[in-house]
């Protein structure tokens, strides 16, 4: 295993030249393509809606690619066993400060939600303080920064890694206040959890290598469709949609279409490579940060598949206590921005 | 020998009992594998992230994507043909 796994870490080494000339040229590329070979008209519609997919999609795919792999690697230091320790014992607030940033670390799926919530309800943790992993895990994930970096720039990705924190700490921290305890389905707390034994095996780095590689293999064949559908879309908004159109609906001076955005979000269902390329091109024509932010993070981070796993451990009311506290807390951070932006 | 595939459902769950399967068809080993979708049984292995492979019992990998190879190599220690 370890001979194979070199041979991967120097292709991994090969690569890395390779990526950055391809990054910096990509932009020349694609307007020779485009000007050059195919010959468009600049300035066309048709034609900047081409330029605008042909040179998106492989900047997302690239940047995709690396920073699935770094993310993979530091990951392979994390686990939800891991994170579970750490958080025993810890007090309400240090505790959601906790878990929110383990969240964005640890290595997560919503399709084990509820696995990952039992471990943690067995172990002792408190109520409020596995909310807030269960909130900073969907919310906080590589894809979106990957493309909040790659289409908004780093400032707007620190911005939504610093919100979606404070928001997991925050929600967690009332969810844990508001003792919701009855409100969990009484079988969870009557199981008795094992251990599983499973030996905590020393990665050696040809190994974490390895593991990022698997990682990007598993995300990047799982979110290219939408990484393209969502470009697609922007793409035709870019061409075709007249400027300033979305400030009569997204902009800052409608109050309402905050609350409003956060409402659409929670029933719309797409990962963050869909929505956040559309998301791109409504700002461009005129929608407000805040208001687009707020409606990023409903349809990220609120979503219904989610609810639903989660109505297997959970009672309704706490479904809907833990859309609201979210909901409200997203909608706060809309309105902050609208009025900072 | 006896295989239990852990998982509610997801993508990789489905890719791992497949993978399973195969590797034991292509080496001729006795077993029996079962996917099991409850929770509360999850739980009792001490699994959090799936899907989970147990084999004899024993939890031998929780949320990761495996290799074949892995996968007999596992089996292989189980049977007691390598320590």
């Amino acid at each position: 295993m370890s001979g194979k796994s070199r041979i991967h870490g120097c292709y991994v080494l090969v690569l890395i030249p390779v990526w950055v000339l391809l990054y910096l040229y990509l932009g020349d590329l694609v307007n020779y393509l485009i000007n050059d070979i195919i010959n468009l008209e600049s300035g066309a519609r048709i034609t900047e809606t081409i330029r605008f997919f042909l040179y998106e999609v492989p900047k997302v795919m690239l940047l995709m690619t690396l920073i699935v792999f770094a993310v993979g690697i530091i990951r392979s230091y994390f686990s939800p066993e891991k994170t579970r320790k750490s958080l025993e014992g810890k007090p309400l607030f240090v505790g959601n400060i906790l878990a929110s940033v383990l969240g964005i670390f640890t290595p997560f799926c919503s399709c084990s939600a509820v696995p990952l919530f039992l471990g943690f309800v067995e172990a002792g943790i408190p109520l409020g303080v596995t909310f807030s992993f269960l909130i900073a895990a969907p919310m906080i994930n590589e894809v979106a920064v990957i493309l909040l970096f790659g289409l908004f720039g780093w400032k707007t990705a620190v911005i939504y890694i610093s919100t979606g924190l404070v928001i997991a700490i925050i929600a967690g921290w009332v969810i844990g206040r508001l003792k919701l305890e009855r409100f969990v389905e009484s079988w969870v707390y009557e199981i008795k959890s094992g251990s599983s034994g499973l030996r905590d095996e020393k990665l050696n780095f040809e190994g974490r290598i390895e593991y990022g590689i698997t990682a990007v293999k598993d995300i990047v064949s799982k979110v290219w469709v939408y990484v393209i559908i969502g470009i697609a879309v922007g793409a035709g908004v870019h061409g075709y949609v007249p400027e300033n159109f979305m400030a009569g609906l997204m902009g800052k001076d409608v109050w309402w279409s905050v609350p409003l955005s956060v409402l659409i979000g929670i029933p719309l269902y797409s990962n963050a490579a869909g929505i956040i390329p559309v998301v791109q091109s409504l700002i461009e024509k005129g929608a407000s940060l805040g208001t687009s932010l707020a409606f990023m993070m409903s349809v990220i981070g609120l979503s219904l598949p989610e609810m639903i796993i989660l109505k297997k451990v959970l009672k309704l009311p706490l479904i809907f206590i833990f859309i609201g506290v979210v909901g409200t807390g997203i909608i706060i951070v809309g309105y902050l921005f609208n009025i900072i932006y | 020998m006896d295989i239990k595939i852990l998982g509610v459902g997801c993508p990789r769950c489905k890719k791992l009992e497949q993978q399973v399967r195969n590797v034991v068809a292509e080496n001729n080993i006795m077993a029996d594998i079962e996917k099991i979708t409850d929770v509360q049984e999850m739980v009792q292995y001490g699994i959090m992230a799936t899907p989970g492979l147990v084999i004899n019992g024993k939890v031998k990998s929780s949320g990761l994507t495996l290799k074949d190879e892995q996968i007999l190599n596992w089996i292989k220690e189980e049977s007691g043909e390598i320590k």
